[in-house]
């Protein structure tokens, strides 16, 4: 079983900082990390790889520091690694993106599963998945949390606000998974000492992958951030910094006033 | 079948078309030097201008000038025969949109046996309900929805079509995005028109450095958008509003059916309902621990108010992932929002920073907290929230 999973290497927005005064993100020194849900897709596909045998591909698109996010994966215990890189890939909106990424799973030969985290942190779109999945001509079962392959039949689990709904399909398909399905590995120390001595990352171009420009970057991108601004500040609050009983009952008092807290 | 052909007798075997399909539906044959479409062709037409020799044609519509494309359409969600709330908030905010531009509101409503909720959509603000109905439509599925969808969108082009931030809306919308190659920006916080292109300007929180970002779609249609349950307000039902139905018949064919959904399963628990809360108590970091909610639950209790957790709180396992709130959790608007022990990360506030009023408590004075609240207690939550309780028991009677 030939699997393919996507990720990419995002900011670790759990510990991001606000410049006080600007209201801007404090980018200095906040590490960069592989996407917590795209560790559950490399999980899914190496447990698929374990049960059925082939191989898994791990592909990202990125600027070439993105090479750290790779190295990992292949720590983890992952075949092969490719990193997509291209200037022409720069301002690539999720069309792009998948676009591009759609290319690259071809170009990795034939291939029966492709894996995605179900978003990644730093954007929250959720879109790559479907959007590849549409680009490759294949079914989806977006928010899985359970993947079981029989031969060429899928059942798989997709988790629903309310509850999940069981889904029958085939291959080839593409997954996105949520945290959920599994608990990701780390990576071993025979595997860490096996990158260090070898680390053979191969860099895909746009050429590489017989992308149009036409279809990448900012040409292939239907939408255009036309402004980024922080959200306009509220006028200033009231901040209680007394005794704490005083501090209550003045809120209290506030509350009441407002008439947002009421006797039912 | 697909709609697009290459007229061989014109292709000049440039390849030129080759890498601009994103489905990977152009053939080429080397020794003929021949290019030609395969059953992959999904009918985009993305091929057609780039042929320096006008070699390749759709039968599918390409329209040059975008101002044929109007009116603002909502996708209206449903499930087990219930509108979403989703889909009647969209409704409020396309309205609003279709007043300014002397268009019309539409609402999609895709499914079997549907007709029946047409009616709330009008009273809700839709002008035109366009209605898909077929067995194949019971459930919702993207392969069947897509398919219906896209044939919708090319022959009625729309301008705007509006796609609530759901499961299965975000399961549906980039798949229908990617079909029409038609730009698509998720999860926005307000959508309101350009005053001079009267392009539609989606807000979306972002992080590139910047909190907000402002998204246009200039040259494609629709302009599409998908919104979370809660950031838009429906409008009250008007039970004497007028509009029109359109039953529009889709065909489904054995290749269009790629998943068959065998079994939907309802998890039986208590969901919170922080989306339609009024009153919202909410812990972070500072709390904890898992027992430190209880003091964040006997507030909201006697407030009548559900509890909310921020990332820290779920991650750490204090609280359940249906309690979250903010970027990856649920987006909430109550009138009364408590953070407790709460610091205010941009991804907790684009959760939350609609809310009415904003209570902060926190020990830490510097709290990005502090910042967006109305009122604020600096002070250890432990010692201020139980007193609170007390003060709203004798306060309210209770």
């Amino acid at each position: 079983m030939n699997i393919v999973v996507c990720i990419k290497q995002v900011p670790d927005t759990t510990d991001v900082k606000i410049d006080p005064k600007t209201g801007t993100l404090i980018r200095e020194g906040v590490p960069s990390i592989i996407n917590p849900d795209d560790r559950h897709a490399i999980e899914e596909g190496l447990r698929l790889k374990e049960k059925h045998g082939g191989r898994v591909v791990v592909l990202s698109m990125g600027p070439p520091q993105a090479m750290d996010a790779l190295m990992e994966t292949k720590a983890m215990g992952v075949d092969e690694c490719y990193l997509v890189s291209d200037r022409a890939f720069a301002g690539s909106d999720t069309l792009a993106t998948s676009y591009a990424l759609a290319r690259c799973v071809q170009t990795t030969g034939a291939w029966d599963v492709v894996i995605c985290g179900r978003q990644a942190i730093d954007g929250d779109t959720a879109q790559i998945g479907p959007q590849m999945a549409e680009a490759l001509g294949v079914p989806q079962v977006t928010y899985a949390i359970e993947i079981k392959i029989d031969g060429k039949h899928v059942v798989a689990k997709r988790a629903l606000e309310d509850g999940y709904e069981v889904i029958e399909t085939h291959l080839p398909a593409l997954f996105t998974v949520i945290n959920e399905i599994n608990k990701p590995r780390y990576p071993t120390v025979k595997g860490i000492v096996s990158v260090c001595r070898d680390c053979n990352i191969q860099t895909w171009t746009a050429k590489d992958i017989g992308a149009s420009p036409k279809m990448c970057g900012l040409n292939g991108s239907p939408t255009q951030v036309a402004r980024t601004f922080a959200p306009e500040p509220k006028g200033a609050g009231v901040i209680y910094k007394g005794a704490a009983e005083q501090n209550v009952k003045d809120l209290v008092k506030a509350l009441r006033a407002k008439n947002v807290v009421r006797v039912r | 079948m697909p709609g697009v052909k290459i007229k061989r007798d014109d292709c000049i075997g440039c390849k030129s078309c080759l890498p601009i399909c994103p489905f990977g539906a152009i053939d080429f044959d080397a020794e003929a030097k021949k290019a030609s479409i395969n059953d992959k062709c999904t009918s985009c037409g993305v091929c057609v201008p780039a042929c320096p020799s006008e070699a390749i044609v759709s039968d599918i519509r390409i329209v040059k000038d975008l101002s044929e494309y109007k009116d603002v359409w909502v996708f209206a969600e449903h499930r087990d025969g219930k509108l979403a709330k989703v889909g009647l908030q969209l409704l409020g905010c396309a309205s609003g949109l279709a007043k300014e531009l002397g268009q019309r509101t539409a609402a999609i409503l895709v499914g079997h046996k549907v007709e029946g909720m047409a009616k709330t959509l009008i009273e809700h603000g839709a002008d035109i309900v366009y209605i898909v109905d077929a067995p194949e439509l019971e459930h919702y599925k993207f392969d069947t929805y897509t398919k219906s969808i896209v044939e919708l969108v090319r022959k009625h082009l729309p301008n705007m079509f509006l796609i609530g931030a759901t499961h299965i809306g975000r399961d549906l919308a980039p798949r229908v995005s990617r079909r029409l190659n038609a730009g698509l920006t998720a999860d926005c916080t307000e959508l309101t028109l350009d005053p001079q292109t009267k392009l539609l300007k989606m807000t979306r929180p972002a992080f590139g450095g910047n909190i907000m970002a402002t998204i246009l779609c200039p040259n494609t249609r629709p302009q599409m958008s998908t919104v979370r349950p809660g950031i838009m307000k429906e409008l009250p039902a008007d039970p004497h509003r007028k509009g029109e139905l359109v039953h529009e018949k889709v065909e489904f064919t054995e290749r269009d059916i790629m998943v068959k959904v065998m079994e939907v399963v309802k998890i039986q628990r208590h969901v919170a309902n922080l989306e339609e809360a009024r009153i919202i108590v909410s812990g972070g970091r500072g709390v904890g621990g898992a027992e430190g909610f209880k003091v964040i639950k006997e507030l909201a209790d006697v407030l009548g108010g559900e509890v909310g957790g921020s990332r820290v709180a779920v991650e750490k396992g204090w609280i359940t992932q249906d309690h979250q709130v903010g970027q990856t959790g649920k987006t909430v608007r109550p009138d009364l929002y408590i953070a407790c022990g709460i610091s205010g990360s941009i991804q907790h506030r684009a959760g939350m920073g609609q809310s009415g009023c904003i209570v902060a408590i926190n020990k830490d004075p510097d709290a990005y907290m502090f910042k967006i609240a109305d009122y604020g207690i600096v002070g250890d939550l432990h010692e201020v929230v139980p007193l609170l309780t007390e003060a709203f028991k004798r306060e309210l009677g209770k």
